[in-house]
């Protein structure tokens, strides 16, 4: 039988080890994301523009971006995204293996920004799961950075073992939608000068 | 003088503007491409108006411009909104005329009769909630937003486009093995044999 302090000090040691498991994955994770580009509109222009040499993500383990989901980490979709593309980046981030991480870039593809309206998709975050926002119409550069750094923080945070801190997205349904009807509804919901206008109208 | 000219206008640019009776469309729009002192050989666009005044008719809106003489000509048929909305489709005189008049069909509903492919081109082809052009469509669409996700969740991305062109005339033959499964599951016509068309 073993005293408390042995279990203790063996717990301690297992602890250690995971740690260190823990941060070596994810740093090499953190530091060598490879981006899937899915730019639709002007944001995607910035994302150009933070991929070239004046601001060039490539300082921070981005330099390979894959043009294929099957070779990709993180999903950026730079621009609205209008429904008939909802089927497509499903299929997309479907396609991406794990781990995946996805970044809303702009105003469109997290709220739908200006586009309230009959064709748009409200935010992907009602077609795939965001991890990071980055605002603006489009964002600078800085900002998209400042959002890649937020993704860096985000995955250093995260454990293999703890399952409360590990990231498992399950697969999404095939068709179905990823959130409740309501909360979509609610989310979606009109706002700023939108709101003067009624779907009875 | 124009056959089956109802009256004409002029616009605020000077552009002269003719408003042709539904029926003798087809005749009037022939006229003025065949005959040699006019020579409208090119059609620009083909576009729709509704306007807010509900007791004004939609008008469907042809631009035609004569490369040679370098003149211009707008060629209006007014359509009472609680009548059918049909028009005979210019595509047998300017074949460019297939995608304009698919859009205004999509986008108000006005049918061409003679089109020889007339079906939606913005909205995909399931989409159910009418003509988002039409003064009578809500901004935000009838469904609500949930609806609106599941519907375009379900759409099939193929499906957006005919065999041809998705197979890029004669490719149809070298198109992988699993496009072609897809294309036979989600899809209209037949697969072309390779060299079919001719």
């Amino acid at each position: 039988m073993k005293t408390v302090g042995e279990v203790q000090s063996s717990n301690y040691l297992l602890a250690k080890f995971e740690n260190l498991v823990d941060w070596a994955v994810n740093a090499s994770r953190a530091n060598s994301l490879w981006p899937m580009p899915f730019g639709t509109a002007c944001c995607a222009i910035e994302f150009m523009a933070t991929a070239a040499s004046r601001f060039d993500f490539a300082r921070f383990g981005m330099e390979r971006q894959a043009f294929s989901p099957r070779q990709a980490d993180v999903l950026i979709c730079a621009g609205r995204l209008p429904f008939k593309l909802a089927p497509v980046i499903r299929r997309i981030y479907d396609q991406m293996p794990q781990p995946k991480w996805v970044i809303s870039m702009g105003a469109c593809a997290s709220t739908g920004g200006i586009f309230d309206n009959y064709s748009m998709v409200q935010g992907i975050d009602t077609i795939v799961p965001v991890d990071v926002y980055v605002p603006g119409c489009p964002p600078r550069p800085e900002g998209l950075l400042y959002g890649v750094l937020l993704l860096h923080k985000k995955i250093k945070g995260e454990s293999l073992f703890d399952h409360v801190r590990r990231r498992d997205e399950q697969p999404l349904d095939e068709k179905g939608l990823r959130l409740a009807p309501e909360t979509i509804d609610e989310i979606s919901e009109p706002f700023g000068n939108s709101i003067h206008q009624f779907r009875s109208s | 003088m124009i056959p089956g000219v109802l009256r004409e206008a002029k616009a605020r640019d000077g552009e002269h503007i003719v408003y042709v009776a539904r029926e003798r469309l087809l005749e009037t729009m022939r006229w003025l491409k065949e005959t040699p002192d006019q020579a409208f050989d090119y059609l620009v666009d083909v576009t729709a108006v509704e306007y807010r005044d509900r007791e004004r008719p939609l008008e469907v809106v042809y631009f035609l411009r004569s490369l040679s003489r370098k003149v211009d000509i707008r060629v209006k048929v007014e359509l009472d909104a609680a009548d059918e909305l049909a028009v005979d489709s210019v595509w047998s005189l300017w074949h460019g005329a297939d995608w304009l008049e698919r859009e205004v069909f999509d986008m108000f509903g006005i049918t061409f009769t003679g089109h020889p492919d007339l079906r939606r081109i913005l909205m995909w082809e399931t989409y159910a909630e009418g003509n988002p052009l039409r003064k009578s469509f809500p901004l935000r669409g009838r469904f609500s937003r949930a609806e609106q996700v599941r519907q375009a969740l379900n759409a099939n991305p193929e499906a957006h486009y005919s065999l041809e062109e998705l197979s890029i005339a004669d490719a149809g033959g070298d198109l992988p093995e699993d496009m072609r499964e897809r294309l036979k599951r989600g899809e209209r016509g037949t697969i072309p044999e390779p060299g079919s068309r001719e």
